[in-house]
């Protein structure tokens, strides 16, 4: 599978020439195997998706983690969703009181964005998923809760013998002692576990984590512990602050390297970067 | 296989308070108690980690206001486990080494936000006499 990251900035898009070397735009991901399309988020990065010859059978499917806007403000600019010929599936998690229609109808609809879910050319189906299975061409999915903040999952997506593992908001370290060793009391550790690609959370430092503690982002740190423990095979840290620019991303890269020696590669994501697993 | 997160998140919170709480599986299973359910207990979590019904159940013995043995189905958690809701109930129970206190117990499903059922957590807390 060919996986596409067209956006690793979390929480709000930044347009600083200082954050252009690892991008600005927020959270999206595609990937692509044997012409089938899956789309993981549709933050601003949305919008540098290169959609030509790569629908096939008209048919779109976007997994979303969650509804937080940096994941789902692009979603309103995804040409598909405006193509009456194009089937666009959006796969989102359940919530306990209302329906995904239902939370992402409010933002598709006045103030917030002028066109009305319902008003939306293409043929639109909804997937709620919790702890979920499911297949979509040669990828088979795998979903389940993780902690942050509403209801939020992670994807286990493998097609053939390879495992992409993508959780970008994610905070396993939250409690008194933090991140617990056993996998069994581990979220996200189900998703991860010996996956040949990981693209986790990893917003802030340590210093900046103390301060930050129960708002549903990982410390660096804390993300090269969790892929330790699940023994991923490579790791990439995304949903960068969008305070850190490309300099600080640089200094807290190379600190982290001579820190932390990992048994596995792991490297900051970067906009349009491409993998083949 | 790692815990449902509703499960993981309730031990994390347990672990943070003060009061004694327990964590069960949906079949009654132990599957975390903090620190001050040690006391409640006898046991340290460290040394036991998880048990099954038939180990931590025998740790005490219940008895009714009156000094009546209190059958399993009453108590609260095991109600919460068979029914799915809130129960609470104020008794007496007698650890393994002889010790009586009365103590009022509060459990509550963990059921997550798919309407799964996860288990459920018990809260003790001792009640004097009046």
């Amino acid at each position: 599978m060919k996986i596409t990251l067209r956006g690793v900035r979390g929480s709000i898009p930044t347009t600083s020439p200082a954050t252009k070397e690892y991008g600005g735009d927020t959270s999206c991901v595609e990937v692509e195997a044997d012409g089938c399309l899956l789309v993981l988020d549709a933050g601003s990065g949305i919008q540098n998706l290169n959609l030509a010859g790569k629908i096939k059978n008209n048919r779109v499917d976007i997994l979303l983690t969650h509804l937080h806007m940096d994941h789902i403000q692009g979603l309103g600019f995804f040409k598909p969703l405006f193509s009456v010929d194009t089937e666009v599936h959006i796969w989102g998690p359940a919530s306990a009181t209302q329906s995904l229609r239902v939370r992402l109808g409010r933002y598709f609809s006045p103030p917030l964005f002028p066109v009305y879910f319902r008003n939306l050319s293409c043929k639109l189906v909804l997937h709620e998923i919790e702890k979920s299975s499911f297949s979509i061409g040669p990828f088979t999915i795998q979903s389940c809760f993780v902690t942050h903040p509403g209801p939020t999952v992670g994807f286990r997506i493998r097609e053939g013998e390879k495992v992409f593992t993508y959780i970008p908001d994610h905070e396993p370290a939250l409690g008194r002692n933090g991140m617990l060793k056993d996998l069994r009391w581990l979220s996200g550790s189900d998703l991860a576990l010996e996956a040949d690609l990981l693209l986790h959370d990893a917003q802030y430092t340590m210093e900046e984590y103390r301060d930050r503690m129960g708002w549903g982002h990982s410390a660096m740190e804390d993300t090269l512990q969790f892929a330790s423990l699940t023994r991923v095979k490579q790791l990439l840290l995304t949903h960068h602050d969008p305070m850190h620019s490309d300099a600080q991303l640089h200094t807290i890269y190379d600190e982290l390297k001579e820190k932390f020696p990992t048994a596995f590669p792991f490297e900051m994501a970067v906009e349009g970067e491409e993998f083949e697993l | 296989m790692a815990y449902p997160i509703e499960i993981i998140l309730s031990r994390q919170l347990a672990d943070s308070l003060a009061l004694p709480i327990f964590i069960t599986d949906v079949t009654g299973n132990l599957l975390f108690y903090n620190e001050p359910a040690e006391d409640i207990l006898g046991k340290r979590y460290e040394d036991t980690a998880e048990m099954s019904v038939d180990q931590w159940s025998t740790a005490f013995k219940n008895k009714d206001e009156k000094g009546n043995p209190l059958p399993p189905e009453e108590l609260p958690l095991v109600m919460t486990l068979n029914d799915r809701l809130p129960h609470h109930k104020t008794f007496w129970i007698e650890n393994l080494m002889g010790k009586a206190e009365r103590i009022s117990v509060t459990s509550y499903p963990i059921i997550g936000r798919a309407g799964n059922f996860f288990g459920a957590v018990a809260i003790f807390w001792r009640t004097p006499v009046e």
